[in-house]
């Protein structure tokens, strides 16, 4: 999505040209000084409209080994097809394995895109703005690897269609009363409805790029993406309150989406699944992981393309903070989940919660997940660490690790030892577990890669809003 | 551009007159005064929402909520319909001794099919409501128009207003003290 830009229309040289240093001006601000609705229309879409030669040198090489990895996904998939899911390391009595790991892992890190796209506008966040599309498009690209894993799992993924209720010769049907098709549905929902809301945010934008645009195809590409927008009042009064209403909407089903997946596992009997606490305790870990996945991603690409003004401290320090925040909700999860083994006076919730932290093949796992779930991230109290780019840096990608081991811990953990010991067994992943993982972790750093170079990867319009609302006497003027 | 204007001048083949503003609150005020001065067709072209710009047209959105709410309940009785349907009629199957008509088991698949069908028809009927995809438009003839995706806000009178006169109309625009009014051509 190359462009040839001349120099004439970058209208505020220091702002926006390619490699200036952009002044991040701390954690109080939303927007770096000196900005107007020209520059930051300008900035942003400077990411997308610049010549393919100035694109971060960091870009080409992440998207190097992304793609790379598409690649292992593809070898591991095509194996698998040929295989059957023989080639992972699922086993009776641990039929779940990696694959159902991953789900929960990939869909609750895009929990947080629609947390910040809808709940944080319906909280009227101002730290909301700059960060929102970026995330829903991480949310989008997090369900499409979420989404995959069940179906990869299901031994003939092409009879896949099989989960819907749809007319069939042999006039079977999906059974409703099971959580299973209740994932189906809430899933499938979750990603069309992830797709709506961050298209109808995009559709501003693609007019914005269509009238910037320089080479024809260009603006012919983002002219039809566009359908036609000129920013009448009358479009945006109905646009607004589209908008509204899909966040509304998005809220309980953010919220639906992960009590649902929480279900598959609560209402099964097994021992160390079946508890009430799972699906508030599911939320907030979502919620936790994609927060983390949020700022992995941010603060590298803000320092590639010198977004510090308008991906600031402010915006660093508030998801560290919702970050601590969902954090402490889910020690307080593992606690209630600790004391209820104990208190149920259930000797197989007993011995489950002895088997994961002590007795069992895994009980490293558990500790590892205290360490990056609950230890590690209390050093974000400090005011000092929450300001340390590189620490919340550090920490998120700790976080991302710990959640992972959450999914590790409850799955293939319970699995492994239920009531009869005669069904006990042992759960080893194979090289094909590991990289059809890593390859999902490809295709969605290519996907993002592909995004933030060729769409507005922060909302132009919602930027101009903050502008407009801040300083109105600024505003104008180029 | 005199001579554009002289040809615009004919009425015929023009869209409407079309004043260009550097700031929102001045486009807010003029599309006020407009509306004062009897002015109805018209509208206003921003970069982003201004509030209270749609009050200033008199116009508000009102359907949107109105056909949400309809697509939010037969999505909900089309998802709890179907659930019902399956466990009574065509496939009875009897789990844990519960009652075929097991209702409380049927409440999210309802609730996601609510969700699912509001969402896809607010967004298709906020865009069929504004006439989109409409790839042609007369305002985009006007170059500057360009910059209203950017950082600049237009109102545009339209010739089909009952009180449009070229050179009344024109006057009165100029009267707002625009950056410039430019005839769109149709």
């Amino acid at each position: 999505m190359a462009d040839d830009h001349t120099s004439d229309d970058r209208t505020s040289g220091d702002l926006t040209s390619y490699d200036a240093v952009a002044i991040d001006p701390g954690p109080n601000e939303v927007l770096g000084p000196g900005h107007n609705y020209g520059t930051v229309t300008d900035k942003i879409s400077g990411v997308i409209l610049r010549p393919m030669s100035r694109t971060p040198w960091q870009m080409f090489a992440g998207f190097a080994v992304a793609f790379l990895l598409v690649n292992l996904f593809l070898v591991a998939v095509t194996w698998l097809f040929v295989r059957g899911v023989g080639v992972w390391g699922v086993v009776i009595p641990v039929a779940w394995g990696f694959a159902i790991v991953n789900f929960v892992w990939w869909i609750g890190i895009g929990h947080a895109g629609t947390l910040i796209s809808a709940i944080l506008l319906l909280l009227k966040q101002d730290w909301r703005t700059s960060i929102n599309r970026f995330s829903e498009a991480m949310t989008l690209f997090a369900v499409a690897c979420a989404g995959m894993f069940p179906i990869l799992h299901l031994g003939r993924p092409w009879l896949a269609y099989w989960l819907l209720p749809y007319p069939n010769t042999m006039w079977l049907w999906p059974q409703p009363r099971s959580p299973l098709i209740w994932d189906v549905f809430a899933v499938s929902t979750y990603a069309t409805v992830s797709l709506i809301f961050w298209f109808t945010g995009l559709i501003p934008d693609l007019a914005t790029m269509r009238d910037k645009a320089k080479s024809p195809l260009v603006q012919k590409l983002f002219g039809m993406l566009a359908m036609g927008w000129r920013g009448s009042a009358r479009h945006w009064a109905r646009y607004q309150k589209t908008y509204l209403l899909l966040a509304g909407l998005s809220t309980p089903l953010v919220v639906s989406v992960h009590s649902v997946v929480s279900f598959d596992f609560a209402v099964a009997i097994l021992p160390g699944w079946h508890t009430t606490i799972f699906p508030p305790y599911f939320v907030a870990g979502a919620i936790y992981s994609g927060f983390a996945m949020v700022l992995s991603l941010a603060i590298p690409v803000r320092r590639w393309f010198h977004l510090e003004d308008l991906i600031t401290m402010r915006h660093i320090e508030c998801m560290a903070k919702v970050m601590l925040s969902t954090g402490l909700i889910v020690a307080y999860g593992y606690a209630m989940e600790a004391f209820m083994a104990w208190y149920s006076g259930d000797p197989y919730e007993r011995f489950t919660f002895y088997n994961r932290t002590w007795g069992g093949e895994y009980w490293w796992t558990y500790w590892l997940l205290i360490a990056c779930n609950i230890v590690i991230p209390q050093s974000l109290w400090s005011r000092r660490v929450r300001l340390s780019v590189p620490l919340v840096f550090v920490v998120s990608l700790v976080v991302n690790v710990g959640m992972w081991l959450e999914r590790f811990v409850i799955v293939v953990t319970s699995l492994t030892r239920d009531f009869v010991p005669s069904s006990w067994g042992i759960y080893y992943p194979t090289v094909w577990d590991w990289s059809t993982f890593a390859g999902t972790i490809g295709v969605f750093l290519s996907l993002m890669f592909l995004f933030i170079r060729g769409l507005p990867a922060i909302s132009i319009f919602e930027m101009r809003e903050v502008v407009h609302h801040m300083e109105p006497e600024h505003a104008h003027g180029d | 551009m005199p001579t554009e204007i002289k040809q615009a001048q004919s009425l015929s083949g023009l869209y409407g007159l079309m004043a260009e503003f550097d700031e929102a609150d001045a486009l807010l005020q003029a599309t006020w005064r407009a509306r004062s001065e009897g002015y109805r067709q018209m509208d206003a072209y921003t970069p982003m929402p201004i509030e209270g710009l749609a009050d200033a047209l008199d116009f508000r959105p009102t359907w949107v909520a109105r056909i949400v709410f309809v697509a939010g309940l037969l999505g909900a009785s089309g998802g709890f319909g179907l659930c019902w349907w399956i466990t009574v009629i065509a496939y009875p199957h009897i789990v844990a001794g519960r009652p075929l008509n097991s209702w409380p088991a049927y409440i999210p698949i309802t609730f996601e099919s609510m969700v699912l069908v509001a969402c896809i028809v607010a967004v298709v009927g906020m865009l069929a409501l504004n006439g989109m995809p409409e790839p042609y438009h007369p305002v985009f003839n006007v170059p500057e128009f360009a910059r209203a995706s950017r950082d600049r806000f237009f109102l545009c009178i339209q010739v089909n207003d009952p009180k449009f006169d070229f050179e009344g109309t024109r006057g009165f625009l100029e009267g707002l003290h625009p950056l410039e009014v430019t005839p769109v051509p149709e």
